[in-house]
């Protein structure tokens, strides 16, 4: 039986602002059979967005949602979960939001390892602006910012996650929604920080002038730039070029999560155990 | 019963937030509001609350805004650099009616400005910190006491309004050690009023759909009232619109909500106003030094008062207006070049006041204040 997302979905909200094609619907979609799956309490749920096309989604859903300054979700997020650390809070990003404007926050979220699973749909331009370059922007490429073939260098998220200490970290597209909804159920049952590229279309802001205008040809590109990690990981240094790993790039569900450590702060506040010190850690520098 | 307690301004509005209930402190370091981390960072987790220091001073307000919006009370402190980085937040914050503490605790600017010196530079901006059309509720801590009992105030008055509240300090009353009386405990819990709550069926609650002069019913999340916020324009539930009259309305309302309610705003301090010919206007630690120095005009025989505002803003425009008909003679005295003198004047249709001002980074001495009376009185 086909599933039913009227439960989940805000129908008097329909049809969405994102264009005919796009690859966010199919995202929103694989993240309601998620939690669907999960049996998660609509109640339970706290979706924070920021601003551009990805910006919407938290309207769409029926949580308790959160539209918030470009940039700004994992802030906004981190004070939501701190408060609640029982709930599943969501941030929903784009590249431009993650990586740009809110890029600090995205670091801190990650060194934290707070339990916030962050969806960051990479379309590779700033789509609802109209074509302005974005950190993910193929070099070469053309932008409304960079029309004789984009010159800065381009960004990887996952990696930029990895580094900054995000536990959970993967990579899926939309042209394969099961997997996307299989990483999204995993990150949100993992404890800690889940960092999420998922890679979409904007075959109108980034496709029109860079040889793909059609939803499926965007698509079709975003195919050849991917491979399954293991694959990936078997190219030599020179294959690699180009092309991004999807799956699970990194798992670690020993890493301490930030809002267990805050309430073991609170019990050396409340007499109930004695304080931090290096040796209560592994990693101290 | 009353406290006695030998504190520092930032140290009592940190004390203050805790026992207005604040359950969470989003901050980042900067001088002269360091302090109100410091110690709130021990008072939180004692009671379960949390206070984190972010990685800049846009996440500081962005997490207690979100905490904020989850239901719990939250607060933040900064300094003039950190108001303007929090400036576009706190506009999210007025256009989604959520109620949250600010303290400023002013130093000198613009820019990096005095960083460990005395200004009150911060007044304009506190009245329109972020683009767009709205009401700032801004209240001014004039002596040690002050710094908790406003705090406390800011508190209640953020969830009746459901707004920010700026609460300004500045690095003179910041960092002053001294005795200072606080109410009673029992007393400041019970006058605690919470953000009101809807408590009927889900499908009829509408959190912005409330009367013209009212704010926003925003219950806590996760309690089966699903809605959304926004800092779009956006409807009764929270949903962006660009529907002409509700875009209207909402900015209309943001306005009504407070200017028809100012009587629940209003606070100032008369002193020794009565038998006056001279009155002098301060705030802040200013108003430390004008009050020195009206008691030495007074032994000199110069009859001189003070009025001052403890609600900056909205400004106490009609008793501006009634006391600019009474005296001939104004002197306006504040740490900077004039910010609130804007406001004097426009309550009171006067140009003709006198004023006193220092941007330099150091305090008035009532001796200032003397000299200046003499000169131009």
């Amino acid at each position: 039986m086909a599933f039913n997302y009227d439960e989940y979905l805000r129908l008097d909200k329909m049809p969405t602002l994102w264009c005919w094609g796009c690859g966010d619907g199919v995202i929103l979609k694989a993240f309601i059979r998620a939690i669907d799956k999960l049996g998660i309490s609509k109640d339970d749920v706290c979706v924070v967005s920021g601003i551009g096309c990805s910006g919407r989604f938290s309207s769409y859903v029926d949580f308790n949602t959160v539209h918030t300054t470009h940039g700004r979700t994992v802030a906004y997020a981190t004070g939501i979960k701190l408060a609640n650390p029982d709930k599943h809070v969501i941030c929903v990003a784009g590249d431009g939001d993650a990586l740009a404007i809110g890029g600090n926050h995205t670091i801190h979220g990650c060194r934290r390892n707070i339990d916030i699973t962050m969806i960051v749909i990479n379309n590779f331009i700033y789509g609802l602006t109209n074509s302005q370059t974005s950190p993910t922007t193929p070099r070469g490429y053309w932008s409304v910012t960079m029309k004789q073939g984009n010159i800065d260098p381009t960004f990887d998220g996952c990696e930029l996650a990895i580094a900054s200490g995000a536990s959970f970290v993967a990579r899926e597209k939309v042209t394969e929604p099961k997997k996307l909804e299989k990483v999204f159920v995993k990150a949100l049952q993992h404890k800690g920080f889940a960092y999420l590229d998922i890679l979409s279309n904007c075959h109108i802001n980034l496709g029109r002038k860079n040889k793909m205008a059609s939803a499926m040809d965007n698509l079709d590109w975003i195919d050849e730039i991917t491979m399954p990690k293991k694959k990936y990981d078997a190219l030599s240094e020179e294959e690699k070029l180009n092309k991004l790993p999807t799956g699970i790039l990194k798992e670690d569900t020993e890493a301490e999560e930030y809002c267990d450590m805050y309430g073991k702060l609170q019990e050396v506040y409340q007499g109930k155990r004695e304080k931090f010190t290096p040796a209560d850690f592994k990693k101290v520098i | 019963m009353a406290r006695e307690v030998i504190s520092s301004g930032n140290d009592l509005a940190a004390i203050a937030a805790v026992d207005a209930g604040c359950m969470f402190f989003g901050g980042y370091p900067i001088t002269p509001s360091s302090e109100v981390m410091h110690t709130i960072s021990d008072l939180l987790p004692k009671v379960g609350g949390v206070c984190i220091q972010m990685e800049d001073e846009i996440a500081g307000i962005c997490a207690a805004i979100g905490a904020s919006m989850s239901g719990v009370r939250a607060m933040t402190a900064t300094s003039g650099p950190g108001m303007s980085l929090k400036a576009e937040n706190l506009g999210l914050a007025q256009m989604a009616e959520v109620p949250l503490v600010v303290v400023d605790v002013m130093r000198g600017g613009p820019s990096t400005g005095l960083p460990t010196r005395v200004s009150q530079g911060d007044v304009s901006q506190a009245k329109n910190p972020s683009h767009g059309d709205y009401k700032s509720i801004t209240l001014c801590a004039g002596n040690l006491d002050e710094c908790y009992t406003e705090v406390i105030r800011a508190f209640n008055l953020a969830d009746r309004f459901m707004q920010p509240v700026i609460v300004l300090l500045d690095e003179t009353i910041g960092h002053m050690h001294a005795k200072a009386v606080l109410p009673d405990l029992e007393e400041v819990k019970a006058g605690i009023k919470p953000r009101k709550t809807f408590e009927g069926p889900a499908e009829e609650y509408r959190p912005y759909g409330v009367a013209q002069d009212e704010p926003a019913v925003l219950n806590p999340m996760f309690k089966g009232y699903r809605y959304h916020f926004t800092g779009l324009h956006h409807d009764a539930m929270g949903f962006p619109t660009e529907e002409i009259e509700t875009c209207r309305k909402l900015i209309d309302r943001l306005f009504r909500k407070v200017d028809e309610h100012k009587d629940e705003l209003e606070s100032n301090e008369e002193f020794m106003l009565d038998d006056a010919e001279i009155l002098i206007i301060g705030y802040g630690s200013a108003s430390l030094a004008v009050k020195e120095a009206i008691i030495r005009l007074r032994d000199e025989g110069i009859k001189a008062g003070m009025f001052r505002p403890i609600t900056l803003w909205p400004s106490p425009e009609e008793r501006l207006y009634e006391l600019g008909q009474k005296f001939d003679k104004v002197l306006s005295v504040e740490l900077n070049q004039g910010q609130y003198l804007e406001e004097i004047q426009r309550a009171m249709g006067r140009k003709d006041i006198q004023k006193l001002t220092k941007t330099n980074g150091r305090p008035f001495s009532p001796q200032d204040i003397i000299d200046k009376v003499k000169e131009v009185f």
